[in-house]
């Protein structure tokens, strides 16, 4: 590939070693990107169902959801717009809980994540298992603000943000991939930022 | 957010983009215009990531609005300069005829309009680049009718494209000037309610601010909010 004549760069190459690559440090802000209008779902009306290929499909309030151990993510989180968030603290649920309750079958492989606006996002099982991913409601001690997601996104932090549903209500075990939303967009069916899967083709 | 999107879109492979032409407008725009060793197809609303390599390998990418017609041989791009931006900043100041970049795309099936329906988009500031695309499309199809655009800018000379907005026959809203006897203001209700009229889609792009500000806008014009199609940027340099 071609070397850009006069190209030195400049702010990238200060990234300390916990940054994937091609991507830099956000610092205060909290970039908030979606594809849609920003919905308003007051808790009450909030419900999570975890459904599709599990032998008990089952729907949690908002009520039902906090009376199960609560969990905290402290760490990073990445964009595929290239921002990176360091140092994050998201309270909520490990995905875990929930998929005790509903038991995947055998076959179940992969999850697609159902928001209220209709976005899904599709991700492997083993990627929301094993204490890799949370339904977040707080973040730094604050209930989550509705244009990140709130009251409930979806947290899967070591993949790309997008596969972390805003507004999320449902998870959906599949025997068989399927691509959501921005994955029949272009975008990566599986996300690593390390491996730098940002778009359908990269390895 | 019901509606499918235009279909599972692939980006092509890396390839090779070379300067062909560069304006550089007021203090914080470029204008650049591409040839692309290996061209892709596109539709308007689309956009691309241009990666900049240094001679030791490393490299920065970022993605761009293409505002450029499908039927452009040249991919054309009007990039925003961010105060200390590692990317708009090489291509603002230093950057010039003959450079070669990469170039991956197109990226993006939603934020897209094929002239197939009805539709009203409203933009802010730099937001207006891949609806330059849309209107550029229309006006080669002759569908000029189905597609109606309101600009926001904070001046004439930071708008992109201002003087073609205005030759495209779009409404453009400036808020820290005065545009004939327009009173400088963001669009009033009154001023969106006829570009409203019979959507059946609205595209919305701009800041993050600006769009929750948009959505607002036209949610309470009656348009459903599932009709609405949002592409927003944060600040990336």
């Amino acid at each position: 590939m071609p070397v850009t004549r006069g190209f030195t760069g400049s702010r990238g190459r200060e990234r300390p070693e916990r940054l994937p690559p091609g991507q830099y440090d956000t610092g205060a802000d909290w970039p908030t990107l979606t594809a849609e209008a920003t919905p308003d779902i007051a808790p009450d009306d909030w419900t999570i169902t975890v459904d599709g290929d599990v032998e008990q499909a089952h729907t949690w309030t908002w009520r039902e959801a906090h009376a199960l151990p609560g969990s905290t993510y402290f760490g990073d989180i990445h964009c595929v717009t290239t921002w990176s968030k360091l140092d994050t603290t998201f309270t909520g649920v490990s995905v875990d809980e929930l998929l005790a309750i509903a038991r995947p079958r055998p076959g179940a492989a992969y999850v697609m994540a159902h928001s209220s606006t209709g976005y899904t996002t599709n991700l492997p099982l083993e990627d929301v298992t094993g204490g890799k991913a949370w339904l977040a409601w707080g973040f730094d001690g604050r209930p989550l603000a509705v244009e990140h997601g709130g009251p409930v996104r979806l947290l899967v932090p070591h993949l790309y943000f997008w596969k972390s549903a805003k507004w999320i209500t449902r998870l959906e075990l599949m025997t068989d991939d399927r691509p959501g939303f921005w994955e029949q967009n272009g975008y990566h069916d599986r996300g690593d930022p390390w491996l730098e899967q940002r778009y359908q083709g990269d390895p | 957010m019901t509606s499918d999107p235009v279909g599972a879109v692939v980006p092509g492979a890396w390839t090779t983009g070379r300067v062909e032409e560069i304006d550089r407008i007021g203090d914080r725009l470029v204008r650049l215009r591409l040839e692309v060793a290996e061209p892709f197809d596109r539709v308007p609303g689309q956009h691309c990531v241009l990666r900049l390599r240094a001679a030791d390998g490393y490299t920065a990418q970022r993605s761009y609005s293409i505002a450029s017609e499908p039927e452009d041989p040249l991919l054309e791009l009007m990039v925003e300069c961010l105060p200390g931006g590692e990317v708009s900043g090489h291509l603002h100041d230093e950057a010039r005829v003959g450079d070669e970049l990469e170039v991956r795309g197109p990226i993006g099936g939603w934020f897209t309009w094929t002239g197939d329906v009805q539709a009203v988009c409203l933009t802010g500031g730099t937001g207006v680049v891949p609806v330059v695309s849309m209107l550029r499309h229309a006006r080669r199809l002759g569908v000029t009718d189905r597609l109606r655009v309101c600009a926001v800018g904070r001046t004439l000379v930071e708008l992109p494209y201002a003087e073609e907005l205005l030759a495209a026959g779009a409404f453009v809203a400036l808020t820290r000037e005065n545009l004939g006897d327009r009173v400088a203001a963001p669009p009033y209700p009154s001023e969106l309610e006829a570009l409203v009229e019979g959507a059946e889609r609205a595209y919305v792009c701009g800041s993050v601010g600006f769009a929750s500000y948009a959505v607002r806008q036209l949610t309470e014009l009656g348009i459903a909010s599932d009709l609405v199609r949002v592409e927003q940027f944060g600040a990336t340099g």
